[in-house]
């Protein structure tokens, strides 16, 4: 009798200790630290944005009262107009500029060397060559306002067009274009045909690199605007200033959604391969 | 080369320096006008070096390198921290099952796909509601969520490229886990920590938004914030901002570079090489 009973004793000690053995061979468990971190900094407070959406500043209570805020505000509506034109006009800007750079680099023999030129200006803090571009425009006597804050919103994000843009380039298989010269293609038509659509996915990567910073950007249009142009993400700063969490949350959330329905997108057409390795 | 030809490829290269004069000139103008001891393009004292010993006089040396040493102590502190947490979660998170796998990646992919403003203004509100301690705690944590992904992001492809025998090969040999853990993996994946520890550390030091939101009322400021909190003050910009800028700018861009340069030539003697081959083959 007492046997068995040390017999099973015996046998448990040795399950567990294969257990522990096991866990430990398991490598998994190196990222369980970093998985509790990223819970508690990231998911927690993405949830309190949407958490304070719903609260109102002064009660503290549940109500829908900062989305009704936000939509009878027309400073807010004319920031989230504002926002979109901007937004807009930079992508586009951006890619008619950025294309060409890429695609005649992407030609030459030492165009990893040359994109390299002007993916530089990346490093340096935005703050400095934002306000080098602002003497840069009051030496030249232009004043600020719409067209300076697009010329530097071109400016800052030019960089982040290109290097997507020049990935799928270069990523490009040059028989295809070859192939489409064989069977008679003119170079434009090939272009449009064939390189174009290849290099769709860096495109639209570019386009969210572009479109949702320009967009959510803060100090920038201050700085270049000539106070007359606020964007989302001054918007959403001024909110922050003056205590109205719930309003800034409900401006954050609408900003989150669009990152999030931006990259479903992006995945989509990607299918896994993220061309947003920067350098 | 024909006529035609000719003409494309200078159409191209015009086409190249104009649009590198317009993402340049302006840093170069700054990095000229840094000797004029004005805050704007102007040459109206003449050219001087004021402007640089502006920077050292005893009326802002304090704030000034306060803020340099704050950039610095944040940017390190939290590019080690990230380095070891993503390090270390990357061996793990290579061993997930595709499902959990696909859901670890995509929260750790937030902060970089993330707007940075929603990102800032997330972390505000729950330190806020969770009343951690202002100040230091608050931007420390802050940069390290936000600097980690990096940092993982860059070592799991090394881990990808890894042959997984050689860890189990070193387990049968006799080597305890953790042991093999660094002997075998750790020099294997050591490029891959390096360049995201590299990218942690640059993202830390370029940081304005997050550190903007988050300084709240403790006083610590950044370079990034000083210079923002700088623009916006009363008394005009002080001129020792272009000096300060140009000696940021001109290192940058040459370590930037250098380590760039460096990497595109040791690919292209690669490609050369496997291009040889590739002919020779070819002949063959």
């Amino acid at each position: 009798m007492e046997n068995k009973v040390e017999l099973k004793k015996d046998n448990i000690f040795k399950k567990g200790f294969d257990k522990i053995k096991n866990f430990k061979l398991n490598r998994k468990v190196f990222a369980y630290p970093y998985v509790l971190f990223m819970i508690l900094f990231i998911v927690v407070p993405l949830v309190m944005i949407i958490a304070y959406a719903f609260i109102s500043d002064r009660t503290g209570a549940f109500t829908f009262g900062n989305f009704v805020t936000l939509a009878k505000d027309n400073v807010s509506l004319k920031v989230l107009w504002q926002s979109l034109l901007i937004g807009i006009l930079t992508t586009l800007c951006c890619i008619v500029i950025g294309y060409p750079v890429a695609y005649i680099a992407s030609k030459m023999k030492s165009g990893g060397v040359i994109i390299i030129f002007f993916l530089l200006p990346m490093w340096v803090n935005f703050l400095l060559r934002t306000l080098a571009l602002k003497e840069l425009f009051n030496s030249l006597n232009l004043s600020l306002g719409f067209g300076a804050l697009l010329v530097g919103m071109v400016y800052n994000h030019l960089p982040f067009m290109i290097l997507p843009i020049h990935t799928s380039l270069i990523g490009i298989d040059k028989s295809y274009a070859e192939a489409a010269k064989d069977l008679g293609a003119s170079s434009p038509v090939s272009f449009a045909k064939v390189i174009l659509p290849l290099t769709l996915p860096g495109i639209i990567s570019g386009i969210i690199m572009v479109f949702i910073p320009t967009i959510s950007s803060f100090a920038i249009s201050e700085m270049l605007g000539g106070g007359e142009i606020l964007l989302f993400g001054d918007s959403i700063n001024a909110k922050v200033m003056h205590n109205q969490l719930g309003v800034a949350s409900v401006m954050s959330l609408i900003m989150l959604l669009m990152v999030l329905v931006a990259n479903v997108f992006i995945s989509k057409l990607n299918k896994g391969n993220s061309a947003s390795s920067l350098l | 080369m024909n006529k035609k030809e000719l003409l494309k490829k200078s159409t191209s290269i015009l086409y190249l320096v104009l649009v590198f004069l317009f993402l340049y000139l302006p840093i170069i103008l700054v990095v000229v006008y840094s000797f004029s001891n004005n805050s704007n393009f102007t040459f109206s004292k003449g050219f001087t070096l004021d402007g640089y010993r502006e920077i050292f006089a005893p009326a802002n040396r304090e704030d000034l390198f306060r803020a340099l040493k704050n950039t610095f102590v944040l940017a390190i502190v939290s590019s080690i921290a990230s380095t070891i947490l993503g390090s270390i979660a990357a061996v793990g998170i290579h061993q997930f099952k595709p499902k959990t796998r696909m859901v670890v990646d995509g929260v750790n992919q937030m902060p970089v796909i993330n707007s940075e403003t929603v990102m800032a203004v997330s972390f505000m509100l729950f330190f806020m509601t969770l009343k951690f301690p202002q100040g230091w705690t608050r931007l420390i944590l802050g940069h390290i969520t936000f600097c980690t992904p990096y940092v993982v992001l860059s070592v799991l492809p090394r881990l990808a490229s890894m042959d997984n025998q050689t860890y189990e090969a070193a387990l049968d040999l006799g080597a305890s886990p953790i042991k093999a853990l660094f002997k075998v993996v750790l020099p294997y994946i050591l490029p891959g920590i390096i360049s995201g520890f590299a990218m942690a550390f640059t993202i830390s030091i370029d940081d304005f938004i997050i550190t903007q939101f988050n300084k709240g009322s403790s006083g610590i400021d950044t370079l990034s914030t000083y210079l923002y909190s700088s623009l916006k003050g009363q008394d005009g910009m002080k001129t020792y901002w272009f000096p300060v800028s140009s000696i940021i700018i001109l290192l940058v861009i040459t370590v930037v570079l250098i380590v760039n340069v460096r990497k595109s030539i040791v690919e292209a003697k690669k490609t050369n090489k496997s291009n040889q081959v590739q002919k020779k083959v070819d002949v063959i």
